[in-house]
Parts: C-alpha cells; sequence; structure tokens
C-alpha cells in the first residue's frame, strides 16, 4: 500500500511519518510514534478511550485517519499536563474525588471532561453526563466521575 | 491537593487518595497492548462465522503467501501444541467434560469458536492474512435454546459426550434433603396454612464489558529458559499452574506478569485459548508473540455469564413465616467448559435462601450445552443469579399475602441477636445487622413520603407510576477455606500469601498474591500495614501481578482480595514486628518482653526515650553487624493464610422507579445503597466499589442482554448493539454503610467488590413491578427496555379482559 507524508504535532513535539491512508489516528499516536498513553477500546466508536483534542476539541482518535490530522495540533492525555508533579485541574479533580479505577477510560474521561469544561465552564449534573455520553466506563459507575468535573469546574473558577 | 497522608496513627479507615492515580492519569501506563519487544510477531484469530459445523476441509497455505505472514496453523498444523483448555470445578462424578482445545479440532461449536491462527510481522498483515485461509464449513442445525437442548432428538452440541445423562447435559446438581427437610413435607405439614407462590424469573446473559481488550504476549526471550507472558488477566498465579499443566513447559520456567489491567469483572478469570496458543507457538517460532483482540472479537469469545432459567417456589404461612423454598435451575453452560463454567450456579445454591429463616430449602441444577459461547463468572458469580431470584420471589409472595415486602423481609431475617447463624443452605454467618443497615437506608430514602406519593399517582391516575424496589441482600466472598472448596471439588485452594521486607534504607515493601486491575490494592494494602508497622503509607510498596516477583498468590477474584488477602498481610506484618522486636532488644540491651512497639519503634517500657525505629533495626538487620545469637541477616516475614470461613457483607438498597405506563420508558427517580461490609480500610475505595458493582446491576436490569437468533449468530455482536449504560444513562447515588464488623475476620473486614452487582438487579426490577402491580403485571423481563416494559403492561392488560 502507497504511504502519504504527514506531519503532526503531538502534545508540543512535531512528527513526521509516513502513514498507510487507512491509517487511524490512534494506531499513529501508539504505533508510530509511541504515544501509547492514548488507548483502545473498541472498533466501532462507541467506546470513547481513545479521545484527544485535535486542534483543541475532543475527538475519538479511532475515528478520524491520521491522514487527516495532517498540520493539525493533538493534545493527548500525555501532553495534558507534562512534566513530573505538573497536574492539570481535571487530572486532581480525577484523583480528588477517585472519578477512576481501573484507568482504561481515563485517558477518554479526562480529555472529554477538558473539552467539555472549555465549552461550558460551569454545567449542570446533567450537562456533564450528557457531554460524557460517549465514553464509558465499567469501573466507577460514573457517580465519581460526575463528581470530578464538578470539582474541576470550581477549581478552575467556573463556580 | 489532598496526597496520601503522611500517618502517624492507624491509616485503617482513612479515605486516603489513591497511589495508582498519578500514574493512571498522566498516561504513564502499562497495558499489555503497550508492550512492544523488538522483533514480535502478530497474531490473529480466524473465528467461526457458524455456530456449529462441520469443518470439512482447511487449508492454511494460501495465508502463507500473503506479505510479512510468517506462519499459520489450523489444529491439524499445531498438532501436539494444540493444548486442551482445562475446567477446574468438575462439580459431578459423572459430569460430561468434553474436549476443549485451543483451536477447535473437526467441528465448530460456537460463532467466534477459534478456527486457525495467522502470524505475522505486523498485526494488519496478520488480520489481513485471514481472509487467505481455506476453510469449508458444512453446517449443522444450532441449538441454542436451554429446553430445546435438553429434548431427545435434540441435535448434540458434543457427540463425544457420551449422553448417558441425556442430550447436551453436562450435568444434574441435586441437593435434596429428605423426610421433615424437603420442601413437599414442609408445605403438607403446614396443611391448609401454607401458600406457595412458584415463578419463573429468566436471568439473561450478559458480558463482562472490561474496557481493556484481552491481550496477551508471550516471549521466550527471557533468561535462559524462560517463558515471560504477559497477560490481561486477574489471574497471573492461576495461570502459570495452569499453563504449565495444558502445554508441558515447566512452571519453574514460566513468568505470568498482569501488568497494568483495566477491569475484569470475572471476564479476565480464566485461561483462555489465545494465551495457549500465544505460547505454544511463541516456544515453537522461538519469537516474541503476541495478540491483541477487537472488541468485537472479544463479544464473541471472551466469556459470558448469568444465563439462568430459574424454577422458584416458595411457601409461607398466611401470616407470613417462610416454611421453605425450592429452586430448579437450567444454567447455560455454552458450547465448552471454561475455567469454572460448572461450578458458577453452585455458589448460588448457597445464596438462595439469603437473610431469611427457613426450615426446608431443596436446589437442583442442570448444566446444558449450547452452540453459544462459554459462560463463566461475572462479577457475583452465580451470587445475584440467586439473589434476583429470591429478592423478586419475596416481593411476589408479599403480594400474593398482601403484606408489605419490607415487613415480610423483616418477619423473616434473621435478627442481630441471633449470629452467628447457620441457614438451611448450611453457610454459618457469623455476622451482621440487617436492622441496622434497613433503618438508615429507610432513612435517606425517605419510605413512608414515597408510597404516599405512590399510592397519589395510583389515585389519579398518573401516565407515570411511582414503583419501589427492596433488596435486602447478603452474599458470601471471599472463597474459602481450602478445605471447603477441595469438598465442592474445586481444585484450587482458597489461601493468599504476603511478604514484607524491611528494606535498609527504611522502605518497605508489601508482596502480595492478589492482583489488581482497578481495586487500588497499592493504596489499601499499604494502609493495613501502615497500621500495624507505623511505616508512613508512602513508604510502602506494593509489589503485585508478577510471579517473577511475587511468585505465590492465588490472585483477585470473588470478593477475596481483602477478606482473605488482607488476613496474610496482617500476618505478616505482625510477624514482622515480632522478629524486629528480637534485634531491637539486643540492640536496647533489654528483654523482649520489655518493649512496646509504638508508631514504627520499639520502645523499653519506662523509659520510652530508649527507642530504636523499625528502619534502624532494619538497617542493623542488613549490616548484620550485631545481631543476637541464632538471628539471620535480613528483615522479613511472610504470611500464608487460608482463613476459617467465608465472609458475609450485606446490605439494603432501595430503588424508586418511575415508570411512564403509556411508553414503557423507567427511569430511576432514586437510589439508596446501605452496605455493611465490615470495617472499612479506604471508605473512598469501598465507595467507589458499590457504584461500580450498582451499574452493573443496574445494568443487567435496565439495559444490557446478549441477544443470539435462532441459527445462533450473535446478534449484539458489537458495542454498538450490546448497550453499555454511559452517565447520561444513569442517575447519582446515595450510599452509606453501616459497620459490622467480620468475626471471624482477623481485620473485621468483609467483600465489597461484587456487593452492588448481587443487590441492585432486583431491587430495580422490584421497583418496576411494583410500580405496575396494579396493572395486573407480576414480571418484567429484563433488560427492562421500553419494550419489554411496554409488553408485560400489554400482556397483562389483555389478560385482565
Ligand atoms: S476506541 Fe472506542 S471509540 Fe475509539
Ligand atoms: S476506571 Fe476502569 S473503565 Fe473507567
Amino acid at each position: 500500500m502507497t504511504h502519504v507524508p504527514i506531519s503532526v504535532t503531538v502534545d508540543g513535539a512535531l512528527y513526521e511519518a509516513e502513514v498507510e491512508p487507512r491509517s487511524l489516528l490512534v494506531h499513529f499516536l501508539r504505533e508510530d510514534i509511541g504515544r501509547v498513553g492514548t488507548v483502545v477500546g473498541c472498533d466501532t466508536s462507541n467506546c470513547g478511550t481513545c479521545t484527544v483534542l485535535l486542534n483543541g476539541r475532543s475527538v475519538k482518535s479511532c475515528s478520524v485517519l491520521a491522514v487527516q490530522a495532517n498540520g493539525a495540533n493533538v493534545l493527548t492525555i500525555q501532553g495534558l499536563a507534562e512534566g513530573d508533579g505538573n497536574w492539570h485541574p481535571v487530572q486532581q479533580a480525577f484523583k480528588e474525588c477517585h472519578g477512576l479505577q481501573c484507568g482504561y477510560c481515563t485517558p477518554g474521561m479526562v480529555m472529554s471532561a477538558v473539552d467539555l469544561l472549555q465549552e461550558n465552564p460551569s454545567p449542570s449534573e446533567e450537562e456533564i453526563r450528557e457531554g460524557l455520553e460517549g465514553c464509558l466506563c465499567r469501573c466507577t459507575g460514573y457517580h465519581n466521575i460526575v463528581k470530578s468535573v464538578q470539582f474541576a469546574a470550581e477549581m478552575m473558577g467556573g463556580k | 491537593m489532598t496526597e496520601t497522608m503522611d500517618v502517624t496513627g492507624s491509616a485503617i479507615g482513612r479515605p486516603l487518595r489513591r497511589k495508582e492515580d498519578a500514574r493512571l492519569l498522566h498516561g504513564q501506563t502499562n497495558w499489555t497492548d503497550n508492550i512492544q519487544l523488538a522483533g514480535t510477531l502478530h497474531m490473529a484469530v480466524l473465528r467461526s462465522p457458524m455456530a456449529h459445523a462441520k469443518i470439512a476441509h482447511i487449508d492454511v497455505s494460501p495465508a502463507l503467501e500473503r506479505p510479512h505472514v510468517v506462519a499459520a496453523f489450523s489444529a491439524k498444523e499445531l498438532g501436539e501444541l494444540n493444548g486442551a483448555v482445562p475446567c477446574v470445578w468438575p462439580v459431578t462424578d459423572d459430569i460430561q467434560m468434553p474436549p476443549f482445545h485451543a483451536l477447535a479440532v473437526d467441528k465448530v461449536r460456537h460463532v467466534g469458536d477459534c478456527v486457525a491462527v495467522v502470524i505475522a510481522n505486523t498485526k494488519y498483515a496478520a488480520a489481513d492474512a485471514l481472509d487467505a485461509i481455506d476453510v469449508d464449513y458444512e453446517p449443522l442445525p444450532a441449538v441454542i435454546d436451554m429446553e430445546a437442548a435438553l429434548k431427545q432428538g435434540s441435535v448434540a452440541v458434543h457427540d463425544a459426550a457420551d449422553g448417558s445423562l441425556g442430550t447436551n447435559r453436562c450435568y444434574d446438581f441435586p441437593l435434596k434433603p429428605t423426610g421433615d427437610g424437603s420442601f413437599e413435607a414442609a408445605v403438607k405439614a403446614a396443611g391448609d396454612d401454607a401458600v406457595v407462590v412458584k415463578r419463573r424469573f429468566i436471568n439473561q446473559r450478559i458480558i463482562a464489558g472490561f474496557m481493556e481488550p484481552r491481550a496477551v504476549v508471550a516471549s521466550p526471550m527471557g533468561m535462559s529458559n524462560e517463558m515471560t507472558v504477559w497477560s490481561a488477566t486477574q489471574i497471573p498465579h492461576v495461570l502459570r499452574v495452569l499453563l504449565a499443566l495444558v502445554t508441558g513447559l515447566p512452571e519453574n520456567t514460566l513468568r505470568i506478569v498482569a501488568p497494568d489491567v483495566g477491569g475484569g469483572f470475572g471476564g479476565k478469570l480464566q485461561l483462555y485459548r489465545e494465551e495457549v496458543l500465544a505460547v505454544q507457538i511463541a516456544r515453537h517460532l522461538g519469537r516474541t508473540v503476541k495478540w491483541v483482540e477487537t472488541r468485537s472479537e472479544d463479544m464473541v469469545s471472551s466469556h459470558h455469564g448469568r444465563d439462568q432459567i430459574q424454577d422458584i417456589q416458595i411457601a409461607a404461612t398466611k401470616d407470613g413465616k417462610l416454611i421453605g423454598m425450592k429452586v430448579d435451575l437450567l444454567a447455560n453452560m455454552g458450547a465448552y467448559l471454561q475455567i469454572i463454567t460448572p461450578g458458577i450456579p453452585l455458589l448460588g445454591m448457597f445464596m438462595f435462601p439469603a437473610i431469611y429463616k427457613m426450615d426446608a430449602y431443596e436446589f437442583s441444577c442442570t448444566g446444558v450445552f449450547t452452540n453459544t459461547t462459554p459462560t463463566d463468572a461475572i462479577r457475583g458469580a452465580g451470587r445475584p443469579e440467586a439473589t434476583y431470584a429470591i429478592e423478586r420471589i419475596m416481593d411476589e409472595l408479599a403480594a400474593e399475602l398482601g403484606m408489605d415486602p419490607l415487613k415480610l423481609r423483616e418477619m423473616n431475617w434473621i435478627k442481630n441477636t441471633e449470629f452467628p447463624y447457620t441457614t438451611v443452605a448450611g453457610l454459618a454467618y457469623d455476622s451482621g445487622n440487617y436492622e441496622a443497615a434497613t433503618e438508615r437506608a429507610l432513612e435517606l430514602f425517605g419510605y413512608d413520603e414515597l408510597r404516599a406519593e405512590q399510592e397519589q399517582r395510583r389515585a389519579s391516575g398518573d401516565p407515570v407510576q411511582l414503583g419501589l424496589g427492596i433488596s435486602t441482600f447478603t452474599e458470601m466472598c471471599g472463597l474459602a477455606p481450602s478445605r471447603t472448596l477441595g469438598a465442592l471439588k474445586y481444585v484450587a485452594g482458597g489461601w493468599e500469601h504476603c511478604t514484607i521486607r524491611a528494606l535498609p534504607t527504611g522502605k518497605i515493601e508489601l508482596i502480595t498474591g492478589t492482583s489488581p486491575h482497578g481495586q487500588g490494592h497499592e493504596t489499601a494494602w499499604s494502609q493495613i500495614a501502615s497500621s500495624i508497622l507505623g511505616v508512613p503509607v508512602d513508604d510502602i510498596e506494593v509489589v503485585h501481578g508478577d510471579t517473577g516477583r511475587a511468585p505465590y498468590g492465588m490472585d483477585t477474584y470473588g470478593s477475596r482480595s481483602l477478606a482473605v488477602g488482607g488476613q496474610a498481610i496482617k500476618k505478616a506484618a505482625e510477624r514482622l514486628v515480632e522478629k524486629a522486636r528480637i534485634i531491637a532488644a539486643h540492640q536496647l540491651e533489654c528483654s523482649p518482653d520489655d518493649l512496646d512497639f509504638i508508631q514504627g519503634e520499639f520502645r523499653v517500657k519506662g523509659d520510652p526515650a530508649k527507642a530504636q525505629p523499625l528502619a534502624a533495626v532494619a538497617f542493623e538487620a542488613f549490616t548484620a553487624h550485631n545481631l543476637p545469637d541464632g538471628v539471620e541477616p535480613t528483615l522479613q516475614a511472610e504470611a500464608t493464610v487460608d482463613p476459617n470461613d467465608f465472609s458475609y457483607p450485606h446490605g439494603t438498597h432501595l430503588a424508586a422507579m418511575e415508570v411512564d405506563v403509556e411508553t414503557g420508558k423507567v427511569k430511576i427517580r432514586k437510589y439508596v445503597a446501605v452496605d455493611d461490609c465490615g470495617v472499612q480500610v479506604n471508605p473512598l475505595i469501598v465507595e467507589g466499589q458499590v457504584h461500580g458493582g450498582l451499574v452493573c446491576g443496574i445494568a443487567q436490569a435496565l439495559y444490557e442482554g446478549v441477544e443470539y437468533d435462532s441459527d445462533g449468530n450473535l446478534l449484539t455482536a458489537s458495542l454498538a448493539d450490546y448497550l453499555i449504560p454511559s452517565a447520561a444513562d444513569l442517575p447519582s447515588f446515595i450510599t452509606d454503610r453501616t459497620e459490622t464488623p467480620s468475626t471471624t475476620n482477623p481485620l473485621g473486614t468483609k467483600g465489597i467488590g461484587e456487593a452492588g452487582a448481587i443487590a441492585s438487579t432486583p431491587a430495580i426490577i422490584n421497583g418496576i413491578v411494583d410500580a405496575l402491580r396494579p396493572m395486573g403485571v407480576t414480571d418484567v423481563k429484563m433488560p427492562a427496555t421500553p419494550e419489554n416494559v411496554w409488553r408485560a403492561i400489554q400482556a397483562a392488560q389483555g389478560g385482565a379482559q
């Protein structure tokens, strides 16, 4: 299969690569450039574990082709607050409110929550629940995830 | 922000924030799929598209022509390496245990059955080459329905099974007391005063739904003969033993690592065929072999759970005193027996009588083979099914007797003054306080107000009716002692191990045989050790999930980790203190008896200024310059604990359900869960376990169900068709705990991982049925989708006309 050259900024670093046209952004992240913090949970775009920010907005990176990200800026869970001891308020809130257990849904949940709060700095419980609808979690029952997002909103000055 | 706290007093009972989270929240994770060793080969599995067929012809060689393909195997090419996957719980002497090979031999028996594998340099090349494999299937009729499967003349899933028990009959497990203990005799003895209610409940099939798909990497690249296997598993230790038995590889050359594991819920309590294949092929080719399932593969090949037809009879006197219960189950095994498939319903056997006193109990279970994915443990494993049946039928009995369902329960449950209490199923419940949990739940729920509102809505003919669902449940967890498991023909033991090392730098290494995959053991185990050793929680490192570093263990399932593993931690920590005491006494020139061990240091009684911290003792044990005679250098202690009994958490869950009688749409208005898991090591983690369990049970009640068509095609074959609820489908919960310490567990703890899943399903359905009972509805098919609720209403209304 012919390969297509792309250049993408991921978590602040520029990557130039040749990818198959069918290659998904999530596979580019995980397999071509080793950003394995973003994970895959399904093959039907239903689970949301692969969510990243593409040019600032959340997308399921399994439903975007790598070539579509050409020239774009991608932010993953690994780039949200890089360096020892650095935490984004959403990450802090998830820890404080026990918003994760196994942590597999966490990259997607956190990135979705970041986008949600960007759009709506003081969401109601219902708006949080609707806003995270595309991300599945089997461990937490969502109760503490909702609390985490509420707490993050508070910390970020939304309330 | 709150970090884990540096404590001086007891760390037990504190809601410490988890140590695990920093890594997980920054994407610094080590899932099995992240492991990318140089030169890795990738495996892809060809799966049967048919539920039942003869493999008339198979040729894998065309796949070898495809780019990057290194090897391809069907059962034929695999030959001797095509290991038989074991079932370790032969529940009866005459159980039928048909062979179950890693790759299907001659026949396929469910959609998704493993037929062949391709090994290639990239995972895409492996997957792409699957369609080059040439297979001719001769379709055979499939049998999906359990009752049809048992009929004489039904197509047999296994002709190898001798059929001596009858067609597709895996086993018959009877528990039939004779004489006065029999259900019939008890009902007869009560004469005219006996009311018998009989129901058939369907506990539908569900999936485990862990978010991390299964994955395995097998690498023969370790030292000398070592084969290292990374697997997304709950049971690295059990896996090591079983893989050694299945592959013939010496156990001492196998190292199993469960790295970060993204949830299990029983679904990763398994020896899977793909694990056997990866190991065998890695060994055969001398190369690292990796396999990661797609979610669609998971739906057909990771074991399913539940799937019982339950015929239940319960008898009481007219004023509501329970007389007895009779349970007849059909349990769907699926096409093959996996690790503990046949035993799951038997875990339920003990739980049908639940918290209630009665004199007669009969149970029977027939395991049935069908052309479906094998079933096995999913969160609760047998106990949710039993709890569903008893809590549902208590409501039906209350309706029949014209009693308040809560009153009926109160009248029959074991009083808090009656513990220890041996139930009619033979379990000795050590402790419990059903009154306290119920009282607290009622308070949080506002039971009387909601009943009043229900009356009002009924009277006004509101299209949205309100129903109150009750579940006063208990469960058994911990799965021990080993002797009892042996008596039940379970092949493994129920013990747990812990080693604690005091290192010369003052740090503590706690090596546990439990294998967490979201439960927060690193934090909670540190809290237990900290409370005994007086060492800050952050100075304790918990090592787990790697048989190379934690050689002994029985892993994590059945809510056993704290209930059993916690005891091992306590004992090992106490032993460490006693060892250190001897060294400290030598250093302080006193008798060991003259030392107090307080806040992590040994202090001379009456002269507390003379003290030696544990860290100093550890350093002394390391240098060994001045140890007392007979004391060996290094400071470590271990304990392997086989508990005295199961553990019996309980609780009262109440659900207020709004049901739109015109559309069948239901909504959880309010859900209160008061659980009693004894002493809580970390209430924050306990609460998280309750939430997750609740949603697992609620999902079964309202959203999830595996569906096959009559040909055995899986209709719910992806997450687009199988509805795992999202945040938008669920409410927040009101939770609390009462604390009745276990009297058989030295820490006073009980399990909590499965409680929510066990309790919530009947609470939800009872609530829906309660809303609709005036319309003549006595049951609703799960999941209670708008369609199923609407149909139940229509059926009841039609019946009334
Ligand atoms: S991997 Fe499931 S939505 Fe992307
Ligand atoms: S924390 Fe495990 S899936 Fe969400």
